[in-house]
């Protein structure tokens, strides 16, 4: 086997290459920079990349720190790609919405300040869903996303340019935001490794909000460690985020075990029911029996109200959304529509501003918050969402992980959903429990179902990262998948 | 014809004076350039994120413990979704399902002495909204200065206890009294840190029942406050003795036409879509961290009105006292001499002398304990009272304590019996016909002999003394 290209390579390694003077961070940049310009036509996995010279430059400043002796970052000199729900201070932040087009936020959200901190270098920003709201990257203001293993369909969503990037080589790592599995399930379509953190143990400052009660900020990368890594830099708490939680931030990078003897994993049989393909099921299910054998007790529980997790996500998340965007009126930044008056240039910004499914949602959470209906929805949603949380915590008294497929499908075809809201909500039939519980999950790729990724998903109690990134480490570790890549031919590279 | 009884329920927004925001670190001063005091938070850009301001709700607290409200164990904020360009997020945040403070009372001292006692509802935290600016802008077009959005607020609402527009405005300024001396705001009307909505209905006297409710705004002092619910008093009587209905609207006094007018129909019930702020966690107040904050305290104006009555004063100058704490906290220094002396010396011979100056009792040259030792002069005898004020004059406009000014002026009171008794024989001797007056029945005449004495003492003599003098010599 050749030696590998450096755009192949994971951050972990690409690390190892930059600290033993192997390699320089200018050179790293620039191949991942350059594989962007080639790819990306095919791809769309960025809204904007920042100039090469720039870029280049910042590495270059890197590499005389480096040889100045100055101590760096765990990411010193390495490219990371953010969502554009990211603020970037003097850097356009669309949310791949015609009503934020050239919008420059003033400020940095604090996990770009962290990033930064930690020597990384922003390579792009990437495609979403509009403001995060979708499962397939296709409601995005400014295009489609396509999937890295086959152009012709869907790379999930809303992170879906953040999971095609990592997945076809674009850029070795990168954040995105999951609010319903919009981390996981993209890292499941796109054959990568995508961690939704507990709620609150990453700072959502800067973060633009889609449902506050539900977001949450996680990592990209082709493998667990370096999703480790990512987050102990990003995690922990901020002075400017009331929802982050004064934990300590442990080191994650201790998770990487191959064993797993002594811990006991849980399959709640609700993940596995209608809805999910055959063939997803069977490759999760080989994935538990390699758990067992990696010496990890494996048995089956229930929650036995995770069957209303869409119906409630579907209340509360569009419920908080239709107030979070209710400042997108033109007056402050944005483009601004005419009218002859305050209400008729608001409903006119908004109406050209924003797409079908956030006007969609906006609508739902208006009329579930109204007078008269407050109680039989938002109230009600609460109320399961609070046993819903039962349901995991009595979980998390018998096992230390559960483990369900993180989609119920494989990367499904551009346009086959677009037009059917409901086919669309499904595809977050498994991964909005643990949105609703607050609790950390994380995808593994677990195997190929007719070329296409299968993403297992690991999902533990509240600051449970260690221990769910230790099965995913040792998973990924036993696992045929290791390595796999989309096929370079269908990329045209 | 009926009598109808108004029914009168107010709305009080309190401004803090905290040094920040509610929710983010800026400025909460006033008067910068527009848009000079803000932030990502308090502009409302996607991604910001509000954080509480510990002080904010340490003042919030004070508030409510002043007004006898039970500060509740856990309160939460809430998001009152609306639009308008002064409102940057699309929400207000404030409280709405667990507000930091329930119930509490008030007790208002009318000027016949009988007392009104008012119940609150609730009181609640909030942050300002912006400030629409329709002047300094290009004709056709608004601007919206963010330097107040964020600003912390309190709303206290009260019970419909009121029944008078007189004693609605005497309920805001006893509000107004006890709001001041808890520190948390300048409570001014005419600057907006304090804003009174009224809710007014009628009803025919001695039912229960409420009629249709009207709510009142823009009342921009206490006397427009009475003004306004006087004219919406007589609007709504006129209506309902012409057989009309009275419309659920809101309506904004007017000042300079001293009128009402219909600003919005409140047929349909606003909705606010109301929701738990998921910015925010709930805020957990220990019992301990509720004591510490009521022990932090001062004398309530109701006490101190208590204690001034006790102390002898009049319910009136009482009032007047607890109505103005720094003129409060001067008299309470003006010591040892009694309090009824003590305050008339104060409340009319020297705030009379500053209010003629443009002075005030913050800024006045007399230190309170200069002004005992002036009274306690008077009151020795040692100086005459008119010497007193004439000392005073000259305390309050060049300063010194009064000893040092009499013995500068020599403005010593004869009071030795010896000294003056010598100058009563030569007044006696150079009057003579005076004297026979007198003998012969003419009181007047013996003023002016006083007045002769006086004379020839300069106005050192004491009076007292000199009377004394006098009629025993005339006597003898």
């Amino acid at each position: 086997m050749s030696q590998p290209q450096l755009w192949e390579m994971p951050l972990h390694a690409l690390h190892r290459l930059l600290a033993s003077g192997a390699a320089r961070a200018e050179e790293v940049c620039a191949a991942f920079w350059d594989r962007a310009a080639e790819q990306d036509p095919h791809l769309h996995a960025f809204l904007s990349v920042r100039p090469r010279e720039e870029v280049l430059a910042e590495a270059a400043a890197v590499d005389r720190a480096r040889a100045a002796g100055t101590a760096l970052g765990p990411l010193a000199g390495l490219p990371v790609a953010l969502k554009d729900n990211l603020s970037t201070a003097g850097w356009e932040t669309t949310c791949a919405s015609r009503i934020l087009r050239g919008y420059r936020p003033p400020y940095d959200a604090t996990v770009v300040s962290r990033l930064r901190q930690a020597g990384a270098i922003f390579l792009g920003k990437t495609n979403l869903d509009e403001f995060a709201m979708g499962s397939s990257t296709e409601h995005s203001a400014f295009g489609p996303t396509r999937n890295p293993w086959d152009l012709g369909r869907v790379p999930g969503g809303s992170s879906g340019g953040s999971a095609a990037a990592v997945a076809a080589g674009l850029c070795p790592a990168a954040l995105g935001s999951d609010t319903g599995g919009s981390i996981r399930q993209p890292a499941a379509l796109c054959g990568v490794v995508g961690l939704k953190p507990t709620y609150g143990r990453v700072s959502r400052y800067g973060l633009v909000a889609f449902a506050s009660s539900l977001d949450q900020i996680g990592p990209f990368a082709l493998d667990v460690a370096d999703v480790a890594t990512l987050l102990g830099a990003i995690a922990g708490p901020d002075p400017s985020d009331a929802t982050s939680a004064r934990v300590a931030v442990p080191d994650y990078s201790e998770a990487l075990q191959s064993d797993l003897s002594g811990l006991r994993i849980g399959a709640p049989r609700e993940l596995f029911g209608e809805g999910v393909d055959e063939d997803v099921r069977a490759s999760v299910a080989a994935a538990i029996d390699l758990l067992g054998e990696l010496g990890a007790s494996v048995g089956e529980c229930s929650l036995p109200h995770v069957g209303y997790s869409l119906d409630v996500y579907y209340v509360i998340a569009p419920a908080e959304a239709s107030s979070n965007l209710a400042r997108y009126d033109g007056v402050r930044y944005g483009p601004r529509a005419a009218g002859d008056d305050y209400v008729s240039q608001f409903a006119a910004t908004r109406g050209e501003g924003f797409g079908a499914e956030v006007r969609r949602r906006i609508m739902l959470g208006t009329y579930a918050l109204s007078a008269g209906y407050y109680d039989a929805y938002y109230d009600r949603a609460q109320r399961v969402r609070t046993l819903i949380r039962r349901d995991f915590a009595e979980a998390f008294e018998r096992f230390d992980a559960l483990v369900a497929p993180t989609s119920p499908t494989v990367a499904f075809p551009l346009g086959s959903r677009v037009e059917d809201p409901l086919a669309m909500y499904a595809s977050d039939i498994c991964s909005v429990p643990a949105n609703l519980a607050g609790l950390p999950a994380l995808s593994v790729p677990c195997g190929l179902s007719n070329g296409l990724p299968v993403g297992l998903q690991i999902i533990g109690p509240a600051f449970g990262e260690m221990t769910i990134l230790r099965v995913g480490a040792a998973f990924e570790q036993a696992s045929d998948f290791q390595g796999k890549r989309p096929p370079m031919a269908v990329l045209g590279g | 014809m009926t009598d109808f009884e108004p029914v009168i329920g107010l709305e009080v927004h309190v401004e803090l004076r905290t040094r920040s925001k509610m929710f983010c670190g800026c400025s909460a001063d006033f008067g910068a350039p527009p848009n000079t005091h803000v932030c990502p938070v308090c502009l409302g850009l996607p991604g910001a994120l509000p954080v509480v301001n510990r002080q904010a709700v340490v003042y919030a607290m004070r508030a409510a413990l002043a007004l006898h409200g039970e500060v509740a164990e856990e309160t939460r904020f809430d998001r009152k979704n609306y639009h308008y360009p002064d409102l940057p997020k699309g929400y207000q945040i404030s409280q709405y399902q667990h507000p930091i403070s329930t119930g509490g009372h008030l007790d208002v001292h009318r000027p016949d002495g009988s007392v009104l006692p008012v119940r609150i509802r609730r009181l609640h935290m909030e942050e300002d909204t912006g400030k629409s600016l329709h002047e300094g802008v290009p004709a056709g077009q608004s601007g919206v200065d963010f330097n107040r959005c964020g600003v912390p607020l309190i709303e206290i609402v009260m019970e419909a206890d009121v029944h008078s527009p007189e004693d609605a405005r005497l309920t805001l300024q006893t509000l107004r009294t006890i709001i001041l001396y808890t520190g948390v705001s300048d409570v001014r009307m005419e600057e907006g840190s304090l804003r009174c909505d009224a809710n007014v209905s009628l009803r025919p006297a001695g039912t229960t029942a409420f009629g249709t409710l009207v709510e009142v705004k823009n009342m921009n002092s206490f006397r427009s406050v009475q003004r306004a619910l006087e004219y919406e008093v007589r609007r709504q009587t006129a209506a309902l003795e012409a057989g009309e209905r009275i419309a659920r609207e809101t309506r904004h006094w007017d000042e300079r036409r001293g009128i009402t007018f219909s600003s919005r129909s409140k047929e349909e019930a606003d909705d606010y879509r109301y929701f738990p702020e998921p910015d925010l966690g709930a805020l957990r107040i220990e019992r301990a961290w509720a004591a510490a904050v009521s022990a932090t305290l001062p004398e309530l104006p109701e006490v101190r009105h208590g204690r001034y009555v006790a102390a002898g004063l009049t319910a009136y100058d009482a009032g007047v006292l607890v109505e103005d704490p720094p003129l409060g906290d001067y008299f309470d220094r003006v010591s040892g001499v009694a309090a009824r002396t003590a305050c008339s010396w104060v409340t009319v011979e020297l705030l009379g002398r500053l209010n003629a100056r443009g002075e005030s009792i913050g800024d006045t040259r007399v230190s309170p304990e200069w002004l005992a030792d002036l009274v306690r002069l008077v009151e020795a005898g040692t100086i005459s009272a008119k010497q007193g004020k004439d000392v005073l004059d000259v305390m309050v406009a060049e300063g010194g304590a009064p000893e040092a000014i009499v013995r500068a002026r020599g403005l010593t009171q004869i009071s030795d019996e010896g000294a003056l008794s010598g100058t009563v024989r030569e007044v006696l001797a150079a009057n003579a016909a005076v004297v026979s007056d007198f003998r012969a029945g003419k009181d007047k005449a013996f003023g002016f002999l006083v007045g002769q004495v006086m004379k020839a003492t300069r106005g050192q003599a004491n009076p007292a003394l000199v009377n004394s003098l006098l009629r025993k010599e005339l006597e003898s």
